[in-house]
């Protein structure tokens, strides 16, 4: 079996058992190329983490590519994203189309309220950990919160107060906020 | 078929934007594809992307290609969705192809630490901005229920660190013995 066929079964497994974005995928890809085969070693993989936050594009699509880039190169980039990816865009639709088809079905109706509704605490979750990480430097600040990043508190509101005046494009707001990292912290 | 092809590239060119643009995990991508999809272009509603955004979200694999995938299919069928995950893969590929050669330099460059720390503020700014209009859209529903599930679904994961798998599991069987109640309530 080629490396780049062995890739893609590998993330087509990480893909299809992580439920709940990036850092859920990370430590099944972990236990793939780290612990499982032995493909990277787990100095590179904290590179590779680190690189994957750093660079645009989702999370665990980067991790994969680079993963992928690392062993098999561009081919093994493109085994291992396509396949991290495969199975979640095929239940997505499939899922999809279930709820748009039994909508009449107050079961489903109801359990796709739910999943709204839990989704939505879930984003929250994840947005608490970004602000912390933004604010405070770390997911767990500790016991003093008056530690807070001054500077980045300031970008963050002065961003959130334009975004509730203008609604202008998210794009525009990660392009400013970039900026006045430069000009702050540079 | 003109207009479709249209269509194709703006999804095309859509999806390269947001993906070169994604910083600090998928979930900026919903804001994101709000901005394009339902306040530009009118694709579809901002209820349908709460639909889709929970859709992704509880789905496995990446959410940021899921929901891209998504709003593909229903902006464009199948072949929207297949031209918007290509679409979504190319910029990290790219990027990465490039920034793995000498990554040792990028990892320790300064300037980029910088733009990233700015970055994370804006990104924040962002996640407070949509989660302050979807909590509205769900909470004038007026369903107790509904509205209680947020705030719980945050601490199970937030706080007590449950698995999302777990939660979502509870969240559907919580609503389906709610209908279920309510249908024996009216026999």
């Amino acid at each position: 079996m080629s490396v780049v066929w062995k890739l893609f079964i590998a993330f087509l497994r990480i893909g299809l058992f992580s439920i709940g974005g990036g850092y859920a995928i990370i430590p099944s890809i972990q236990e793939q190329v780290v612990e499982k085969t032995g493909w990277i070693s787990e100095k590179m993989f904290t590179d590779i983490i680190t690189i994957s936050q750093m660079t645009p594009g989702p999370l665990a699509v980067n991790t994969s590519t680079f993963v992928g880039l690392q062993i098999g190169g561009i081919a093994g980039a493109l085994a291992a994203t396509i396949g991290c990816v495969l199975c979640g865009v095929i239940i997505s639709l499939g899922l999809y189309r279930f709820f748009q088809t039994h909508r009449q079905s107050a079961y489903v109706l109801e359990v796709l309220n739910g999943l709204k509704s839990a989704s939505l605490g879930l984003i929250i979750s994840a947005a608490f950990t970004i602000i912390l990480l933004a604010l405070y430097g770390s997911r767990d600040p500790g016991a003093d919160l008056t530690a807070v990043n001054m500077t980045a508190l300031l970008i963050f509101g002065v961003m959130l107060f334009v975004l509730r005046r203008w609604k202008i494009n998210p794009i525009i707001i990660m392009v400013i906020s970039g900026i006045a990292g430069l000009i702050f912290y540079g | 078929m003109k207009r479709s092809i249209k269509t194709y590239a703006w999804l095309l060119a859509v999806n390269l934007f947001i993906s070169a643009f994604t910083f600090g995990g998928g979930y900026v991508v919903v804001p994101m594809v709000r901005r394009f999809f339902v306040v530009k272009k009118r694709c579809f509603s901002e209820e349908e992307l709460v639909d889709m955004a929970a859709i992704a979200q509880s789905t496995p694999g990446a959410i940021a290609i899921n929901l891209s995938a998504l709003a593909g299919y229903r902006t464009a069928g199948t072949a929207g969705a297949v031209i918007s995950c290509v679409a979504a893969i190319i910029p990290p590929l790219v990027i990465l192809a490039f920034v793995s050669a000498f990554y040792k330099m990028f990892v320790s460059n300064a300037v980029v630490a910088a733009v990233l720390k700015g970055m994370e503020a804006g990104v924040a700014a962002l996640m407070v901005d949509l989660i302050m209009d979807m909590c509205v859209l769900i909470v004038k529903r007026r369903s107790v229920f509904y509205t209680a599930m947020i705030p719980l679904a945050f601490i199970a994961n937030f706080v007590l660190g449950i698995n999302v798998a777990v939660i979502l599991l509870v969240c559907c069987f919580l609503c389906i013995l709610q209908v279920v109640y309510r249908k024996r309530k009216e026999k």
